[in-house]
């Protein structure tokens, strides 16, 4: 069955979207849209180490992701510039070095697209493995700590008196965060998990009207549009990661649609 | 939990510097089961700053602060919720326990808010909202309650009716609650002990003693002694305009 490929691209997908869809709210509802972009732009340089030193991309990923984490969490202490500026600096200099230590593996011969829009038709059997396997352990510890999570979203200091212990808690979901970037990276790409993550639950928050709901949603709205997406390339010989976010597009402006004749009604 | 006296919490000589700068300092004070503890003083003389340091919210204080249960409920003086998050009163009852539903429901008909069950939280208005962060909190049954002007917003007559349900369910419970308050006749007739503020514990005691208190008369102004009694002595310090303290010659 996953001899061929296009059922290969269809099931990684599903398994992203799967977990793209419940870590999207949170990314939404804690406003963290920009820092997960920055952990997506410093995988390139994951990337690069991965080939350099011939370990699993997913892994290195993930260490560099985490890493860039962690430097944020310091630099916020230690320095006076705003969040955002922080992470723009680390965004696009990590990017930056994850290019010119591309320049110096000559001897490798890089896909800089498919690194960038990710390349969904090349998934072998492995990274299916990695997808499933990983967005399994995500969504269960997602599911573990879902409580504490969610209070600590809803008001940090309210968590922190009754026992939730947010601090502990970021940390965890800043991994998480790492870890799903980290396996979806050959498939979206870097330039587009933002979106995955994003467009989605966006989409949701348009229909939902409770936490649960939202989520559900979202990972209905992300499957759906890894479905449409990959089906619209294959018919109009698109690019597959760009089609599938195109696809969460169309309906996050559906989503709108039935929110305004919901308002409409209500009048 | 503490084996003598029932303290819930304890602190000792507690204080917060940030940016050099003094929020409060040198307040000590204990919450035993069953007993109500008010902070009164004037706004930014450190009353919430007294309780986030009591709840452990602010990390690095100076002085010592003893915790002897994991059951505490905390209603803040502010939550705001972004649109981004729908969130239902009842989602907002389970926040950080898990809850029956009946227990949800006993909770909101107790602060009056039963029929605001399923809607949005951004929705309530002031005086809803606190009765629903009040439900929230007595809900879980806490041993220690720290309640940030838990009233502001509500309507006369649901305030009184509001202390008097928190005072029932101390006893109830047997929860040592941990107040701030601008309502000073509520504070002097329903609380067992009571901090007067203002960067510093300017002067505490029982509530009868501390209306005599002439510091405390400095602070609120002349009306606010005439709650219980009328009594005046000389003072040794004034305030100036940041809460520090000067000695007068």
């Amino acid at each position: 069955m996953f001899d061929d490929f296009f059922i290969r691209a269809l099931f990684a997908g599903l398994g992203v979207a799967l977990v793209t869809g419940p870590l999207g709210c949170f990314v939404i509802w804690r406003r963290l849209s920009f820092f997960a972009g920055t952990l997506a732009h410093s995988s390139l340089l994951g990337v690069t180490l991965a080939f350099s030193f011939d370990i699993n991309i997913s892994f290195s990923v993930l260490l560099i992701s985490s890493a860039v984490a962690l430097i944020l969490l310091r630099l916020q202490k230690t320095t006076k510039l705003p969040s955002d500026a922080l992470l723009g600096l680390l965004a696009h200099s990590s990017l930056a070095i994850g290019l010119v230590v591309i320049g110096f593996l000559s001897y490798i011969r890089f896909d800089i697209m498919g690194l960038l829009f990710g390349d969904i038709l090349a998934v072998n059997k492995k990274d299916l493995l990695v997808i499933w396997v990983g967005g399994a352990i995500i969504l269960l510890v997602l599911k573990l700590i879902w409580k504490p999570l969610f209070a600590s979203t809803v008001n940090y200091e309210l968590a922190e008196a009754e026992g939730m212990k947010p601090e502990k808690i970021n940390a965890v979901f800043t991994i998480l965060m790492a870890a799903i970037i980290a396996i979806s990276i050959k498939m979206v790409g870097i330039l587009l998990i933002t979106g995955m993550l994003i467009i989605p639950a966006a989409m949701a928050r348009n229909l939902a009207n409770n936490p649960k709901q939202m989520i559900i949603i979202s990972i209905i709205g992300g499957l759906l549009a890894v479905v449409l997406g990959l089906y619209s390339s294959l018919e109009f010989n698109t690019a597959s990661g760009p089609s599938i976010i195109t696809a969460a597009l169309v309906l996050f402006i559906l989503s709108m649609f039935n929110i305004r004749k919901f308002k409409q009604l209500k009048k | 939990m503490n084996l003598n006296n029932n303290i819930l919490v304890k602190l000792e000589n507690t204080g917060i510097k940030i940016d050099n700068k003094w929020l409060v300092k040198g307040v000590s004070l204990e919450v035993k089961k069953g007993k109500i503890v008010t902070l009164i003083g004037p706004n930014g003389s450190g009353k919430s700053t007294t309780a986030k340091i009591a709840l452990g919210i602010y990390k690095n204080i100076e002085g010592k602060v003893e915790k002897f249960t994991n059951k505490i409920s905390y209603v803040p003086q502010k939550i705001s919720i972004d649109w981004t998050l729908p969130i239902r009163v009842s989602d907002f009852m389970l926040l950080t326990e898990n809850l029956t539903k009946e227990e949800i429901n006993n909770a909101l008909k107790l602060t009056g808010v039963e029929h605001l069950k399923a809607n949005d939280l951004r929705n309530l208005s002031g005086g809803e909202f606190q009765r629903v962060l009040i439900a929230r909190a007595i809900a879980k049954k806490p041993d220690l309650l720290v309640l940030d002007e838990p009233v502001q917003g509500v309507d006369f007559k649901g305030e009184l009716a509001l202390y008097e349900l928190i005072k029932e369910i101390s006893e109830k419970l047997g929860c040592g609650i941990l107040l701030i308050s601008h309502d000073l006749h509520v504070v002097m007739s329903a609380t067992d002990h009571v901090l007067c503020l203002n960067g510093h514990v300017c002067c505490s005691g029982t509530p009868q003693a501390v209306v005599k208190d002439s510091k405390y008369k400095e602070l609120f102004g002349d009306r606010a002694s005439t709650i219980l009694s009328v009594y005046e002595h000389d003072h040794d310090h004034t305030h100036s305009p940041d809460g520090t303290i000067e000695t007068k010659k």
